[in-house]
């Protein structure tokens, strides 16, 4: 599939595993980021229709990412943006669906349910 | 003291006399008083210092200078250290799946059920992910417990000079005991090629 995709990951491991998942479904165009400031920029630069980022990251976190994306008056304001963390706490959901999350995935996950999500974001691909 | 006490000897001698036993009855009062409540003093004095003597040999023979210098340093290393050896072990478990699904990319039809388990290799090295979250966590904890230890035996220091807040540096542990010091820091391990020349050297 022709769709950009920008991973957000400070763990190499995590970026590289998201990456291959998201190859073995189909998305080759994946672009890689170590946390909000690097995926900002690169958000700037270039047009992506999916985000899937981690949420515990420095200098900028993921919340803070989605937050500064959904404020902003430019056209990548309503891009599809996934959260894939560790933090499973109730209120860390809560807060990212406030914050305009589409979707959220708890780590550690399986191929199936990056696919679901994607899926449930996308639509069918 | 002229417009009450009266003009006549006698009167002057009654107010004097009363007054200086009143005055000496007072005096003897308060030095009663004060008597008492030095003692309650003194022996609150008593019971704090015992306390904080105590403390001083309790603190001393923890040996808490040995938490912030030696223990939890060594504690975070480590566990740093299991961050960093994961993290690499990872990377060669993945770079293997690599290859692997190259070759099984090439083998069409049939390497599909190789793909998929290889993602299944992949779906699990994301613990390397959760661990090394859960290990930070840790590590910051015990950073924070150290500064805490840290502040704790400056104020004793200042406080109490002399007092026996550091270690003698050893573990603990004795005969086979003392040998269980499990993995050890790469710049502090040695290698298999010195440990063959060491075993050598007893031929």
């Amino acid at each position: 599939m022709d769709m950009n995709i920008l991973i957000v990951d400070d763990y190499n491991t995590m970026l590289r595993i998201i990456k291959n998942l998201l190859k073995q479904l189909g998305f080759n165009n994946v672009d890689e980021a170590t946390d909000g400031t690097m995926a900002l920029e690169k958000i700037k630069r270039k047009s992506y229709g999916l985000v899937i980022s981690d949420w515990n990251m420095e200098p900028m976190t993921g919340i803070e990412l989605l937050k500064l994306v959904r404020g902003s008056n430019d056209n990548f304001k309503d891009m599809p943006f996934i959260m894939i963390t560790a933090e499973s706490k109730t209120e860390n959901v809560v807060a990212a669906k406030q914050a305009g999350v589409n979707n959220y995935i708890v780590k550690p996950f399986n191929a199936e349910t990056l696919k679901g999500k994607i899926t449930s974001v996308l639509g069918e691909f | 003291m002229s417009d009450v006490v009266p003009e006549n000897g006698e009167d002057q001698g009654y107010k004097r006399d009363q007054v200086v036993k009143i005055i000496s009855s007072v005096i003897s009062k308060v030095e009663a008083i004060e008597d008492v409540e030095r003692e309650t003093i003194y022996r609150e004095l008593k019971n704090l210092h015992d306390i904080i003597e105590e403390a001083r040999q309790e603190v001393g023979q923890a040996q808490a200078g040995d938490i912030s210098d030696k223990h939890i340093p060594t504690a975070t290393d480590e566990l740093d250290e299991v961050v960093r050896a994961t993290a690499e072990a990872t990377g060669t478990i993945m770079d293997a799946c690599d290859i692997i699904s190259e070759k099984a990319a090439e083998a069409g039809e049939a390497g599909a059920a190789i793909t998929d388990e290889v993602m299944k290799v992949y779906e699990a090295c994301s613990f390397q992910d959760i661990t090394g979250q859960r290990i930070t966590k840790v590590v910051a904890t015990l950073k924070a417990i150290e500064s805490k230890v840290d502040a704790l035996m400056k104020v004793l220091g200042e406080k109490m000079p002399g007092m026996p807040i550091q270690g003698d540096g050893e573990s603990g542990g004795e005969g086979d005991a003392a040998l269980l010091n499990g993995p050890q820091m790469p710049d502090k391990a040695i290698t298999q090629a010195e440990i063959d020349k060491l075993l050598e050297e007893f031929d």
